[in-house]
């Protein structure tokens, strides 16, 4: 009889636990963003998913940023066409100082006989420059629906924080553009296509 | 007739139980193992076999690599001989071979009458035949085996065909038999000592497996989240690993080798038990700094959590990351010195007599220590950038993995076998055993250290011809090795299996200390059915 | 026992000397690349290499050192405390003093280690200030580079293995070459004295960018960018392979690096950019089919050889060109399609990166090559048409 309680009541204490690992494991997703936040790890996100506007945290710390001319920062930029499309920047760099507005263009054309939808996704060498390198406005932050043949042109406005390490005087800005719900493209000869490319969206 | 194949041998300390408890008979006797000797002896068979299998691929690579050209197979067949090789090798082979070893040998060492949960045992080894159907199988699967290298990094896994998916369940099983195992052995080693066995009187043995349980329990999970996330990428639409979905390849790799290097210090620690058992018994002379022992095998455990960007120097960290993850491997450089001194010092004014089992522990601790001073000079991250995935890695971790846990799978067969069959093994064939597989090894991974350092890149199924000469002598010395063992098995196993051989004493080695020399040889099906009453030291029974 | 083994040694040995004897594979050393049976790092070309061979030897010898010293006590233990020489067994097991020090010491070994591999780490993660910037981008499986600032600023071109070697490869018996799986078309060049930054990113899978003489290492991974640089203290071709397993042909993706004076350099920018432009060429240019098939049977070599054979019958999963009927279709416009844009989820890869000239003149080729015999030709214009 003892023992058939003790083992209830050992069930019970297992059930809870069970209950709150899973309930755990949900609340990772907000933990995660806090912790995210806290840190500053989530730094690539953070920077795409911003939308330009007033209130914005970021923004108007590069507001009442000075800019620094006693340090000169080259940025390259970059372009990767992930696919049959034209994709290049219509500068290949600029000089700028830490705190000063920076807008480049980028000019993107889609030869197919097809609508499709893109997404650029940008990044940065030397890595610890992607930190400061505040991006007001992004043709990274939206997908675009093209129509067959048409080709657009888009800004990248941004401004470098002055916290940039001393260190760095050359940051190369790559972008590459993807087709929305791309994968991996397979293998070039391969027999097998285990993963379906698929041009649509996922 | 030896224990491991008759369960009714009668030894002195336990006897009459088994006909009352209907001992089993035939394939039951195997398939519904509940006996940790039976089911150490299951996973010691197991591993042997996948080991002749990751064995046969080796032998495989190097017949293609013995010349530049191409004259047995396509590079794509190739990159899937290296990658089975690989993970056959350490989750078919090592990694059973150790929990084998444990099944055998903890519950006797402690004085327990078998492991805590006995059927989940069953369980973890017959979770392993399915798993290891499915990675030797993929072969045969539509697109060949995966050939992505055992790190299965991505995106290159994307582009694998369904061998994939199945070598990724075969994984999961893996690992769910691991993590059941490792639950099963911290369990048995915290509740079910003899009384008077403190943790600090335990053989190092069980130190060493206790530790790397928890390892395992860690870890496991870690490469279950890392493939899993693959199979969602591959299958059901995520981007984990795809830039074009916000998701970046080098997270798998950190997530993989969260887990990797964990695994590897999981695949060395039980060997460190074994030998600080071997060389002390050889040596006639206690365990030198038992203590330090012990913290020093914690210290590996803990550092090796923090050091795993090591594999990742070339990816583009930044310069802290770098300059953290090379200090943190060089520290572990100093426990594991520590060990090797003290077991010097075990020998230092010892009585040493040279029996095989000591021929494979003072070979380890040779060869070994080489391995681990490759190690060192890997994890200076400028080193690094000239060697990373080449030769001198490969070189690096054949040291520490095959003259490293191996050899002292050999050192362990040959000291416990005796008290496994009942029978001696023939000792003039295990010196032979003991010089062929050491010059043959050495014969084999020495000329790669120059290869790595000349720029040979690794997984690469053709080469320049500089090369040539070493990758000759390499696959010469290979094939060598590879006959060594097929000696190991059939001249020197399987007799003691059939019970060919002197018949061995409870004590055959004489200074031999542990509870597991205080039974009968081979151990009765039976043993410690009633905790023992223990001297002092805990290492003999007194009446 | 003993004698059978003997016996058996004696064979091998024989059998190995024959072998060793026949010297099939008689090269030299590749200057710049690997030397004959090389032990050591390569002679390093630029400052951060000479740290990395002074930090290697630093290292060899401290570990040699400790080496000899640690198992000197070991093997002298095992010659003069053995049980057949009567010694009797000691009975300490422990000294706090002794685990202190050689926990101490190796530590403070280790310290001293990590001070110079810092000063090496830091040095060559510094890419600021580069006179020439080039993006290398793996692709399976070659290698293309794109110089996007500096002198030469616009150049762009693939570099691929040169496909003779690939062919010998495949045959299993190779001819003794020096530069064996290192000879690429176009290889990369670059002034001296300069420094250079590599940004790399990769088209598909992850490939590693490494020239070993110059002490640099980047792997290249899809959707993002990583930076190394170096600075060449002499002229010569430099070698390396792709350093990341990246698919079947990991080993077929060679680099090489061109480092010549400036002069040189700034001639060969001016042969590019003439070069590009002549690819643009008279866009009305109305070529001879015999003009497009010489043409084409070059760019076919060098870049479709490879998958479709020269044979034309392709291979396994890989269509064959002689008698395709996209090959055959009057209508052409189906073929450049597939060569700018590639087919199959790119399992034939796009190849828009060949100038109008080459894509008319290749599909010009394979319609009047094998057994195709179809009279037809597709001119540039064609091509740069289909590119709008």
């Amino acid at each position: 009889m003892r023992l058939r309680q003790n083992n209830l009541l050992m069930l019970r204490k297992l059930t809870v636990v069970a209950l709150g690992m899973f309930a755990f494991g949900y609340a990772l997703i907000p933990i995660y963003k806090h912790i995210c936040e806290m840190t500053g790890i989530n730094i690539l996100a953070l920077g795409e998913k911003e939308l330009p506007g007033s209130g914005n945290a970021r923004l108007s710390k590069a507001d009442n940023s000075q800019v620094d001319t006693s340090r000169t920062i080259t940025v390259e930029f970059d372009a990767n066409a992930r696919g049959p499309w034209q994709f290049k920047p219509m500068q290949s760099s600029v000089q700028v100082h830490p705190g000063q507005l920076m807008s480049v263009m980028y000019e993107f054309q889609n030869v197919q006989d097809r609508s499709m939808s893109a997404q650029a996704i940008p990044s940065y060498a030397p890595s610890e420059a992607s930190a400061h390198f505040n991006k007001m406005e992004c043709f990274c932050f939206n997908q675009y629906t093209l129509a067959p043949g048409e080709k657009k042109q888009w800004p990248v406005v941004f401004v470098i924080d002055p916290k940039l390490s001393k260190s760095v005087n050359t940051i190369t800005l790559s972008y590459t553009f993807f087709e929305v719900g791309s994968k991996t493209p397979a293998a070039p000869g391969s027999k097998v296509s285990a993963v379906s490319v698929s041009g649509e969206g996922v | 007739m030896s224990a491991v194949l008759d369960p009714h041998g009668h030894g002195a300390a336990d006897h009459g139980h088994d006909d009352h408890h209907g001992a089993p008979h035939g394939w039951r006797r195997w398939v519904y193992a509940t006996n940790h000797k039976d089911i150490g002896t299951l996973y010691l068979l197991f591993a042997f076999t996948m080991f002749i299998i990751g064995g046969v691929l080796a032998l495989l690579i190097r017949a293609e690599l013995f010349q530049p050209g191409l004259q047995l197979v396509n590079p794509e067949l190739f990159n899937q001989f290296t990658t089975m090789h690989g993970l056959i090798m350490v989750f078919g082979a090592i990694m059973p071979a150790f929990v084998g070893f444990a099944n055998w040998m903890i519950p006797l060492q402690i004085g327990a009458s078998d492991m805590a949960f006995a059927r989940m045992n069953n369980f973890s080894f017959w979770l392993m035949i399915p798993a290891a159907l499915m990675l030797a199988g993929s072969f045969f699967m539509p697109g060949g085996a995966p050939a992505t290298g055992w790190t299965i990094y991505a995106p290159l896994t994307l582009q694998m065909g369904p061998s994939m998916d199945a070598s990724i369940l075969a994984l999961h099983l893996l690992g769910a038999s691991s993590i059941m195992g490792s639950i099963n052995i911290i369990v048995t080693i915290l509740n079910m000592r003899a009384p008077g066995m403190t943790l600090m009187k335990m053989p190092m043995f069980v130190w060493t497996w206790l530790i790397t349980a928890y390892l395992l329990i860690a870890v496991m999970p870690v490469l279950a989240g890392a493939i899993t996330m693959v199979l969602t990428d591959r299958h059901f639409g995520t981007t984990f690993f795809n830039p074009a979905g916000g998701g970046d390849p080098v997270m798998f790799q950190h997530i993989f080798w969260f887990f990797g290097h964990p695994e590897v210090y999981i695949m060395i620690l039980p060997a460190f038990g074994i030998i600080s058992q071997i060389v002390p018994a050889f040596s006639r002379k206690r365990l030198f700094g038992y203590a330090s022992m012990v913290y020093a095998t914690s210290s590996i455990a803990i550092l090796s959590f923090i050091v795993w960007a090591h594999h990742m120097y070339t990816t583009g960290m930044p310069v802290t990351g770098q300059l953290f993850f090379m200090y943190a491997t060089m520290l572990i450089s100093v426990p594991t010195g520590v060990k090797v001194f003290n077991w010097i010092a075990t020998m230092w004014k010892g009585s040493m007599s040279f029996e095989t089992p000591m021929l494979f522990a003072v070979g380890f601790i040779f060869v070994f220590t080489m391995g681990g001073f490759t190690g060192l000079i890997l994890s200076m991250a400028p080193i690094d950038l000239q060697l990373q995935d080449g030769y001198y890695v490969v070189a690096h971790f054949h040291y520490v993995l095959v003259a490293g846990s191996l050899f002292t799978m050999f050192a362990g067969y040959y000291y416990w076998s005796p008290k496994w069959t009942g029978v001696m093994y023939n000792e003039t064939r295990g010196k032979i055993h003991f010089w062929w597989t050491l010059i043959s090894f050495n014969v084999t991974f020495f000329p790669m250290h120059f290869l790595g350092l000349a720029g040979m890149p690794r997984r690469y199924a053709d080469y320049p011809m500089q090369f040539a000469d070493f990758n000759a002598w390499a696959s010469f010395g290979a094939f060598a090795f590879g006959f060594a063992q097929v000696y190991f098995f059939f001249f020197i196993v399987l007799p003691t299996m059939r019970g060919q051989g002197e018949k061995a004493a409870q004590r055959p080695w004489e200074a031999a200390e542990g509870l597991e020399w205080e039974v009968p040889s081979p151990a009765p099906f039976h043993t410690f059915e009633n905790p023992p009453k223990l001297n002092a030291d805990a290492n003999r029974i007194v009446a | 026992m003993m004698n059978n083994i003997y016996k058996k040694l004696e064979t091998a040995s024989l059998a190995l000397a024959a072998y060793g004897a026949t010297a099939a594979w008689a090269v030299n050393d590749l200057p710049g690349g690997p030397a004959v049976n090389q032990l050591n790092l390569h002679p390093p070309v630029t400052k951060i290499a000479e740290q990395q061979v002074w930090l290697h030897w630093f290292m060899l010898i401290i570990c040699t050192v400790i080496f000899v010293a640690v198992f000197g006590v070991m093997f002298y233990s095992i010659f003069k405390h053995r049980k057949s020489l009567g010694h009797k067994p000691a009975t300490f097991h422990e000294s706090v003093k002794v685990e202190i020090a050689w926990t101490v010491v190796p530590f403070i070994i280790v310290i001293l280690m990590a001070l110079p591999a810092t000063k090496a780490v830091v040095a060559s993660k510094d890419t600021s200030n580069a006179d020439l910037t080039i993006k290398a981008t793996g692709y399976q499986w070659k290698w293309g580079y794109d110089y996007i600032k500096g002198e030469g600023e616009g150049i762009g071109f693939i570099s691929s293995l040169d496909e003779k070697q690939r062919a010998m490869s495949d045959s299993g018996k190779p001819e003794p070459t020096d530069d064996y799986l290192l000879k690429v078309d176009n290889p990369m060049v670059v002034p001296v004295g300069k420094k250079i930054r590599i940004i790399t990113t990769s088209n598909d899978v992850i490939h590693s960018f490494a020239v070993n003489s110059f002490g640099i290492k980047q792997d290249a991974i899809p959707g993002f960018v990583r930076d190394t640089w170096f600075r060449a203290e002499k002229t010569g071709d430099f070698r390396g392979q792709c350093q990341e397993l990246c698919g079947k042909e990991h080993a077929y993706m060679p680099i090489h690096v061109k480092v010549v004076s400036a002069e040189e350099y700034t001639a060969w920018v001016a042969d590019q950019n003439k070069k590009m432009a002549a690819k643009q060429d008279d866009p009305n240019k109305v070529w001879t089919l015999a003009e497009l098939t010489a043409k084409g049977s070059k760019v076919y070599e060098a870049n479709c050889q490879s998958c479709h054979q020269a044979t034309g019958q392709g291979m396994g999963p890989i269509k064959g060109l002689d008698g395709a009927a996209v090959v055959l279709d009057a209508d052409s416009s189906k073929q450049i399609n597939v060569l700018l844009n590639g087919q199959n989820n790119l399992t034939m890869p796009a190849w828009k990166q060949l100038s109008d000239t080459e894509i008319a003149a290749v599909i010009s080729y394979t319609k009047n090559n094998w057994s195709n015999k179809t009279g037809q030709l597709v001119q540039p214009a064609e091509v740069r048409a289909a590119r709008q």
